[in-house]
């Protein structure tokens, strides 16, 4: 599907935010990403369009960075972190599990198309070790049998909740999410017991802390 | 006795609708801002040099001084861009601050870009936290909405436009430089300093960056005063700070304490290590940092006492192994990391991450040679101090204070794969890969 006249205004909308168009060239790429669930030439020729900049400089960016991807994605992103911490908690039993469930790969849509694998990088929630992110909203502290049953869910059409975070709406609409931030999801719950571990101990303890 | 805990940026996160203007309202934010809009802009630098805060992103550079050397008068366009790219394996602290506790970040935004004469900034979110994202410009839009950011803010004359930009997974844009490249719309790579950013930054013009935790850090300063701030933590490292720490822990979680508190004051906060379990090894500040042990554990967890112990304080969101972990293995997860990430730009860094992940994988594996060892020391020589960023110094970082404490590990893994060694599943936080 070719990118709408819409998407293309809205990209004109993404580069009106900044003193210089081409600083919108990540979030357009987002937005074009949630139109078309991979990076098409489609994509890649509308920004070079609406930036007045070359295909070949817009396909430069769009191959450095990670979250933009040259295969259909499918209805949801899986993410499972195996950096060091994660990973030797759990994560790679995880991933094993994950893979398992699937028949997926890492970086790859699994052969139902139903999801797409990705054994991420550290996702700023070690403490929440290990940590799953299903179309980048946090599952966290998951074991392998709980992440297979937030994939089952997922198949079911059941809806499930981020554990910081909103109801799981489906890859593109994150990617919508990240070129035009303001979703209405904002009311979500997003802190926790582990965000309130400190706190808390301060309160029982009758610590003045930063009022003393 | 024990260092007590000192809830500031963290204090009223059990409020539910803290992320709300009102919420934060009710707790006293931006009465900061009034204060700050009356008063001159040098005198805030003034202050928050004073006040000696140190950048909270991990180099712990001093605030003020990076603020006064935007050139004034100059009459180009003065930048603000946050740094909210937070990726360093270990650090978890700067998304907690944006999804609990937006508008602290939201205000020292204000007070900030007042002080250096910026009436444009950004903040730079990566773009795997859209929870975070939404958060940050949820706050952004109702602080717009109540005339905080907009054009003659409160009647003073003041413009500033705030614009929440998300990144796309790279983990070299929390350089700053690379950061300002993909802000540009470019693939994030860093420039060559100098000149530095505070001269020709964003758009060639003079930009502060700053950390997410700093810049939360300055509506408190500018509303409690230099005096306050300074009674916490210690001359060289003054104030408090978001210590996250994670791993074999009973309570792992947010703990927000002085600067100087111990590694073990603040294990105890979170309940001590899991049973059965003792340190092995932790870091004090994500992964770029050199490892220590046990007997570190009462070092005061202050930007001066951590370069003594050879380490550093980075991010201050301690990493806790215990020893049912391998040092082989954790080690070459993180320098597989570095290569992934590894922009490309510099050669030692590019190649010498190949290299070295290639080499340490053999140990892991158990096929590891004794000579080896050696080589591995040569190869992070060859990319310390010899590409533009730290990125490569990062990688250099691990093995060396690996080997220097655990080289018999090391050594056995010339026979004995980092898994037959130390069984996986024993370092899962759950009991065994069917656990439920």
């Amino acid at each position: 599907m070719p990118i709408s006249d819409t998407t293309r205004e809205q990209m004109r909308e993404i580069a009106a935010r900044y003193p210089s168009a081409r600083s919108a060239l990540l979030p357009m790429l987002h937005l074009a990403q949630s139109d078309e669930d991979e990076i098409t030439t489609d994509g890649i020729n509308a920004c070079a369009e609406v930036l007045g900049i070359t295909a070949a400089e817009v396909t430069a960016v769009a191959t450095f960075y990670t979250m933009y991807k040259r295969e259909k994605v499918g209805k949801h992103h899986i993410g499972v972190c195996i950096n060091t911490m994660c990973g030797l908690l759990g994560g790679d039993a995880v991933w094993d599990a994950v893979v398992e469930a699937t028949g997926g790969s890492h970086n790859a849509p699994t052969p139902d198309g139903e999801f797409f694998l990705e054994r991420i990088e550290c996702q700023a929630a070690c403490t929440h070790a290990p940590v799953m992110t299903v179309d980048w909203e946090f599952m966290d502290d998951v074991t392998p049998g709980s992440a297979v049953e937030v994939l089952d869910k997922l198949r079911r059409g059941e809806q499930i909740e981020s554990t910081r975070g909103p109801v799981i709406r489906d890859f593109e609409a994150t990617e919508h999410t990240l070129a035009f931030p303001d979703d209405g999801l904002a009311d979500a719950p997003s802190v926790d017991d582990k965000m309130l571990a400190g706190l808390r101990i301060a309160k029982e303890q009758g610590m003045q802390g930063g009022n003393a | 006795m024990a260092t007590p805990l000192t809830p500031v940026i963290t204090e009223h996160w059990d409020r539910p609708d803290l992320y709300t203007l009102d919420g934060y309202r009710a707790v006293g934010g931006y009465r900061a801002l009034e204060k700050a809009l009356r008063t001159d802009p040098d005198d805030i630098i003034a202050q928050v040099k004073d006040s000696g805060l140190r950048g909270r992103g991990g180099a712990g550079f001093p605030t003020g001084m990076k603020w006064s050397f935007v050139p004034q008068g100059d009459g180009k366009p003065h930048y603000l861009v946050v740094n909210a790219d937070e990726s360093e394996p270990g650090a978890c602290k700067d998304i907690p601050i944006m999804m609990a506790n937006p508008h602290a970040l939201v205000e020292g935004v204000i007070i900030t870009s007042f002080a250096i004469r910026a009436n444009h900034a950004f903040i730079y979110i990566r773009g795997e936290v859209p929870n975070a994202i939404r958060k940050v410009e949820f706050a952004v839009k109702q602080a717009k909405e109540a005339g905080l950011i907009g054009t003659n803010i409160m009647g003073t004359g003041f413009d500033l436009e705030v614009v929440v930009h998300s990144g796309a997974g790279a983990y070299i844009c929390g350089e700053e430089t690379a950061l300002l490249d993909s802000l540009e719309g470019y693939r994030g790579q860093p420039r060559l300093k100098p000149p530095f950013p505070a001269v020709a930054g964003l758009y060639a013009s003079p930009t502060v960056i700053n950390n997410v935790e700093t810049i939360a850090n300055i509506p408190y300063i500018v509303d409690r005063g230099v005096e306050w701030f300074r009674g916490f933590g210690t001359e060289k490292s003054p104030g408090f700070k978001v210590f996250a720490v994670s791993g074999h822990v009973k309570r792992p979680g947010i703990y927000e304490a002085p600067l100087g508190i111990t590694m073990r004051e603040l294990l105890d906060y979170a309940g001590g290590m899991r049973d059965g379990s003792q340190v092995k090894f932790w870091l004090p500040g994500g992964s770029s940092v050199p490892l220590l042990t046990a007997e570190h554990l009462d070092l005061p967890l202050t930007y001066e006492a951590m370069a003594e112990a050879g380490t550093m304080l980075g991010t201050g969101t301690p990493m806790v192994f215990d020893q049912t972990v391998s040092v082989v293995k954790a080690v070459t997860r993180w320098l597989e990391f570095y290569k992934h990430e590894s922009c490309g730009k510099c050669t030692p860094c590019r190649e010498g991450t190949y290299w070295i992940t290639g080499v340490l994988e053999k140990f892991e594996h158990g096929h590891g040679q004794q000579s080896e060892m050696d080589t591995l020391v040569d190869l992070c020589g060859q990319i310390s101090g010899r590409s533009f960023c730290a990125l490569g110094d990062a990688a250099a970082t691990p093995y060396p204070s690996a080997l220097k404490y655990f080289r018999e590990e090391f050594e056995a893994a010339t026979h004995t794969s980092a898994d037959e060694q130390f069984d996986p599943v024993a370092s899962y936080v759950f009991a065994g890969v069917g656990a439920r």
